[in-house]
């Protein structure tokens, strides 16, 4: 898919996000916004996936993990608009009896989705132990795990950041929505993180920056991601994004982290995303 | 069945056994541990099967996970670690990614209980079952010697789904058939009885047939199972012994709350009220000390069934 049918499919994701938020008034619009972009590249142009039969396996394909399970909104639109499910079936998010539960799992069996998620920190772990499977089996597939930066304050991942190029796991490829919010302030005023990168490297990762918005720059980053696996590293996708992308009272502002827009808000923010795939 | 002790074996080596054997078996099991295989008999599994073994390190959160990510290609992934550190340690993550997430991991461990000895109350863990316990999805079981861990552990390999196998570190008698199949949910019936019925787990299995020959001396034809799957509880065997015998003591090694006992009362409560007694730790700690001495000081031993068993038959009548 070229650069402007991503982006238009990103658009059409945000508007997603802001109706499933205001929908039910209650969801995770912030985080959702910032890293659409980067998950709408992984879906619909870096990752090969086969939606219209989904595995719960994974074998002979690449498999995604939201370790950040708040941004359900982001996930299930793009794996709706991807094919996994109906686009309509958007309109339940959050309701009684829904597969689409206000975080990820795959207990109320939505294709798609593998595992739960929503207890922070544990995504990257999950990740490594598809990946090593993987390498069991001669899968030459990749494991692609996003996760939140506040998310980074979590114990295990560090247990699994040391795990993975200790082991040589290098068809892990994870990335960091890097966007410096999480609820209760800046990352820096609630536990500075400190430099990820530096850290990272110290733990033995390949570690690459990028603009996390900016579609062309995700995808090139994502490609250099696929093009260095197998090289003995995992390596770690650190991702500048802003919370609440796309909509400008909503940007750079944690305040925006877990609530959802007001009927007035609401409208404000779909006039600034252009409905481009058609609303559900 | 036949009483006859066979040898002294540690339970954690029937696992090691059949954790050997399921590999053989299955070249989908694969196994984690994290810093203790040779305290958790991993050690020939991961000698024979290098590739199916993984190493994590002190990082049992990562271990849990990694498994359950695992799990879902179609392996049929061992944790091992202690009991205290395969739970509460843990208990997130199995809640979040193994249990609701339904991912077919059999979470082993090792050193459950007083019996874990010198080490003290940090390691003893005494409130597994009931974490396990009350989690959808989840299987406990905790199989009474080596024969019967080594034939649970094969079982938990074929089974799908989430399962908590719980076993010691003490040498304690073998008796129970060598190749005997290990029925997920089944309850074994050790001893026809008429007058009470002990239902037991876990080492006090054999605390217990030690104690038949004594109430027999006393005039009381008590009948002995084994619950050997905490969950789910074969309510069934349950209720047609207690139908017949009309009064109940529990035996474990673990706290009264949320234990055997816990499972037990609840099937009585609800169908079948009758006078009860319940050996295990009452809501307190462990302490170091070696095996034999701490089920004493706990009232964990043989004579504390007789005295429960004497108890409970005089609120019978």
């Amino acid at each position: 898919m070229n650069i402007n049918e991503l982006e238009k499919v990103a658009t059409q994701v945000r508007r997603d996000i802001i109706r499933m938020v205001h929908g039910c008034q209650s969801g995770h619009p912030g985080g959702s916004l910032g890293a659409t972009d980067i998950v709408t590249a992984l879906f619909f142009d870096q990752m090969n996936i086969d939606p219209a039969s989904f595995r719960m396996d994974g074998n002979g394909e690449d498999m995604f993990f939201l370790s950040n399970g708040h941004i359900s909104p982001m996930l299930y639109s793009i794996m709706a608009r991807r094919g996994y499910f109906p686009v309509s079936e958007l309109a339940t998010f959050r309701r009684l009896g829904t597969r689409l539960q206000g975080h990820p799992t795959p207990m109320e069996g939505l294709p798609g989705i593998r595992i739960a998620s929503g207890s922070l920190g544990q995504g990257l772990s999950v990740a490594c132990g598809a990946a090593q499977a993987k390498k069991l089996n001669g899968d030459k597939h990749l494991v692609f795990v996003l996760m939140g930066d506040g998310e980074q304050e979590e114990g295990q991942i560090w247990e699994a950041a040391m795990y993975a190029p200790a082991k040589g796991v290098d068809n892990l490829v994870a990335i960091i929505d890097y966007n410096k919010k999480q609820i209760d302030g800046s990352t820096d005023d609630v536990l500075n993180l400190g430099d990820l990168r530096a850290k990272y490297e110290a733990f033995g990762w390949n570690v690459i920056e990028v603009s996390g918005n900016n579609m062309q720059a995700v995808v090139n980053t994502l490609k250099f991601a696929r093009d260095n696996a197998f090289q003995g590293k995992p390596q770690l996708i650190l991702a500048h994004t802003v919370m609440g992308k796309g909509v400008d009272f909503m940007e750079n502002n944690h305040k925006w982290h877990g609530s959802a827009p007001n009927d007035e808000q609401a409208a404000s923010a779909l006039s600034q995303l252009q409905e481009t795939l058609g609303d559900y | 069945m036949d009483f006859t002790i066979q040898n002294q074996k540690d339970t954690r080596s029937g696992f090691g056994e059949g954790l050997l054997e399921a590999g053989r078996r299955n070249p989908k099991v694969v196994a984690f541990c994290a810093d203790l295989t040779p305290s958790v008999k991993m050690g020939d599994f991961a000698k024979e099967f290098p590739e199916r073994f993984f190493q994590t390190g002190i990082a049992e959160a990562n271990m849990i996970d990694m498994a359950a990510g695992m799990a879902l290609s179609g392996f049929v992934p061992f944790t091992g670690t202690f009991a205290a550190f395969s739970t509460g340690r843990v208990y997130d993550q199995i809640r979040q990614c193994v249990a609701y997430s339904n991912k077919n991991v059999k979470i082993a461990a090792s050193h459950a209980g007083v019996t874990l000895g010198e080490d003290g109350a940090t390691h003893q863990i005494l409130e597994d079952i009931a974490l396990m316990k009350v989690l959808p999805n989840m299987t406990v079981i905790v199989p009474c010697d080596f024969n019967q861990t080594k034939n649970a552990t094969l079982a938990a390999a074929e089974y799908e789904g989430p399962v908590y196998l719980r076993f010691g570190r003490p040498k304690v008698p073998n008796f129970t058939p060598v190749d005997e199949k290990f029925v997920i949910g089944k309850a074994q019936l050790l001893q026809e009885g008429t007058d009470v019925t002990i239902f037991a787990c876990g080492h006090l299995v054999w605390k217990a047939v030690q104690a038949l020959p004594i109430l027999k001396e006393m005039g009381i034809n008590a009948e002995l199972i084994n619950i050997h799957t905490i969950k789910p509880l074969d309510v069934e065997a349950v209720l047609k012994s207690v139908s017949k015998t009309r009064c109940v003591v529990t035996a474990e090694e673990h706290q009264r709350n949320g234990g055997l006992g816990d499972s037990i009362a609840q099937v009585l409560a609800l169908h079948q009220p009758c006078p009860m007694e319940m050996v295990a730790v009452n809501d307190v700690f462990g302490q170091s000390g070696t095996p034999d001495e701490l089920l004493q000081f706990f009232h964990l031993d043989t004579p504390d069934i007789v005295e429960a068993v004497k108890k409970v038959v005089a609120r019978k009548q």
